[in-house]
């Protein structure tokens, strides 16, 4: 089992061996780019299918099923059509924004695959700062988005570019104090690090994942709100809204840099998700010990479908919000809650010192206090964000 | 609670997801060119012409009047007489159209030429996949892409053709009534006029001279 969990790892040390010594960091880096540029974008098409099936199935459709066997080859017929259309440019637009738009938001994307354990002792650049490198990079797909929606030159381009600034700079906050949690309790921004932080032993051989604690579990789900308005999906998709602004800012965008756009939005969100997964959700780890058999990878890819299928079905569900409501949802809300679960986190850590009767009572005290705290100031925050609306009586209609 | 309907919608979905799998009546896709729903018997898009019998060129019912020319809107129809009058289904003669030509890419399906048809010669059908590679000669049909049996006029439209039927019928049936009668009435005629002849010279009328 040892041998297939790090079969990958054994297998770049032995094509190293075979490399002369100045030559090796760079064979090494090869090595750790060319399976992250194999594996994510045909995951990126996989998804691709697989959301459409599922948003099909949840409308009680059949989803695509003509190419291949039950239609798993729609994929490659989208990507062969995207690469022979037309790639147009407005006479109007700022073309060379316009073309190199796309790969601003690429790269930055692809960079921050470069610091994520994908596996046991498989993280092809294990940096100090790892988290920190992640949002810096993170943060460059604004970027992106207001180059693409500037140089279009239309105006729901610009449109959706500066909804999509606003909303990502609101969310990014959330997103980056959600994460600092971790940070603050781990006591390091390496993300190797925060793994091993949460390979303790609960009862029952249950690895002690960040999500098992209320401030884990409290950040998770702030961090996966704030994580879907980063990557544009539903129910937080205003800078794109096609019913609304046709597309946002990829109006003006057709053919294969049509496709780099979904491509870089759909590595942004498995991006995201798996650093959700190194979070709070183990990395890694197996859930419980016992599962060590299975290897680490796997157990990462297995995550990182759920989280994938956790946001199909978020976007099977909900409707998209209003500009103010997706404003005030992120500074009404989302950031006092991570405010406070960032004082929760706090109380977590030093009530390990209280004087508590020993044994599970006493773990089970610190966590119901904590726990309620979270929940008042949810269901506070919560009831503030209600619509406080009279109720409409109607003179003629009934 | 804030997230309450969240729960609710999720909870939703995941029955449809689930439900899909298991229960075949949730999917309502019909797969179209393998599937198709059954059309409503009331389904109309373009005229075709009736026929009786086995012979489409004998038992046609038009008898080329030209209502349906004149009256149609979009002015889609087109027809030339024929010139020599061949028996009907019924044995009666009547002048047969030479051309009825339907532009179906002018028609607009109004029905129209059904109402006003006096023979019950021209009926909707409701055949839809007309798409073809010539715009202009595909979608003109002639006399011998529109003429269609009875038979056919029975399966697409039921009720209606039934409808039709006894009406034909009917009419067919007081017409041979209204043949026999002037035919009695005829031959009646004939033999008081016979009798009238045979008794005249017998009794000259006395009103004569002072005529």
């Amino acid at each position: 089992m040892e041998a297939v969990d790090q079969a990958f790892v054994t297998f770049k040390h032995w094509v190293l061996g075979y490399v002369h010594p100045m030559a090796q960091p760079w064979v090494s880096i090869l090595l750790s780019i060319i399976p992250i540029l194999m594996v994510f974008p045909v995951l990126f098409g996989i998804t691709t299918i697989l959301e459409r099936k599922g948003l099909g199935r949840m409308q009680n459709r059949l989803g695509p099923n003509r190419v291949g066997p039950f239609g798993f080859a729609q994929f490659v017929a989208d990507g062969l059509k995207m690469l022979t259309k037309e790639d147009i440019v407005p006479r109007a637009a700022d073309s060379i924004l316009h073309f190199i738009a796309p790969f601003v938001l690429l790269v930055p994307v692809l960079l921050a695959f470069s610091v994520l354990p994908y596996g046991r002792n498989m993280v092809p650049i294990d940096i100090d700062g790892g988290l920190l490198f992640f949002f810096a990079v993170g943060s460059a797909t604004e970027l992106s988005v207001f180059m693409a929606g500037w140089s279009s030159r239309n105006k729901y381009s610009l449109l959706g570019a500066m909804r999509g600034i606003a909303q990502m700079i609101s969310y990014e906050l959330p997103l980056v104090l959600s994460a600092l949690t971790v940070v603050m309790m781990v006591g390091s921004l390496r993300l190797t690090q925060i793994v091993d932080a949460q390979s303790a032993s609960l009862v029952g051989g249950l690895h002690a994942w960040h999500v098992f604690t209320p401030w884990g579990f409290a950040g998770f789900l702030l961090f996966l709100v704030a994580a879907t308005a980063e990557s544009n999906r539903t129910p937080f998709d205003i800078p794109e809204a096609e019913s609304e602004i046709i597309a946002g800012y990829l109006v003006e965008y057709s053919g294969f840099k049509y496709a780099l756009f979904f491509l870089g939005e759909y590595l942004g969100l498995f991006a995201v998700s798996a650093l959700g997964i190194t979070l709070f959700l183990g990395g890694w780890l197996p859930p419980f010990a016992v599962l060590g058999a299975v290897p680490s990878w796997l157990w990462f890819f297995f995550k990182l479908l759920a989280m994938i299928f956790f946001f199909i079905w978020i976007r099977g569900t909900l409707p998209r919000l209003r500009t103010d409501q997706l404003m005030a949802f992120a500074w009404k809300f989302m950031l006092p809650m991570t405010l406070i679960n960032i004082l929760i986190a706090g109380l977590w850590r030093f009530s390990r010192d209280w004087q508590l009767p020993a044994g599970p009572f006493g773990v089970a005290t610190r966590w119901i206090i904590c726990a309620l705290l979270l929940l008042a100031a949810y269901y506070f925050f919560g009831r503030a964000l209600q619509p406080r609306l009279a109720k409409r009586t109607y003179r003629y209609a009934e | 609670m804030l997230g309450s309907g969240i729960a609710k919608g999720l909870k939703e979905t995941a029955r449809n997801f689930f439900g899909s799998y298991t229960d075949e009546s949730r999917l309502v896709t019909v797969q179209y060119p393998e599937e198709r729903e059954p059309l409503k018997e009331a389904t109309r898009n373009f005229p075709f012409l009736v026929y009786d019998g086995v012979d489409p060129a004998a038992g046609l019912r038009c008898v080329a009047c030209q209502i349906c020319e004149k009256e149609c809107p979009p002015q889609c129809i087109y027809i030339i007489k024929d010139t020599v009058k061949k028996p009907d289904y019924t044995g009666k003669m009547q002048i047969q159209p030479k051309v009825f030509d339907i532009d179906v890419s002018v028609c607009m399906s109004c029905q129209i030429c059904v109402e006003v048809c006096p023979f019950e010669a021209i009926k909707m059908d409701n055949e839809y996949e007309l798409s073809t590679t010539d715009r202009f000669d595909d979608l003109l049909l002639r006399k011998d892409g529109l003429w269609k049996s009875n038979e056919y006029y029975h399966k697409i439209h039921p009720t209606e053709a039934a409808e039709v039927d006894r009406r034909l019928a009917e009419e067919k049936a007081k017409a041979e009534a209204k043949a026999k009668a002037d035919a009695e009435a005829k031959a009646k005629a004939a033999a008081e006029a016979k009798a009238k002849a045979g008794a005249a010279p017998a009794t000259p009328t006395p009103t004569t001279p002072a005529a």
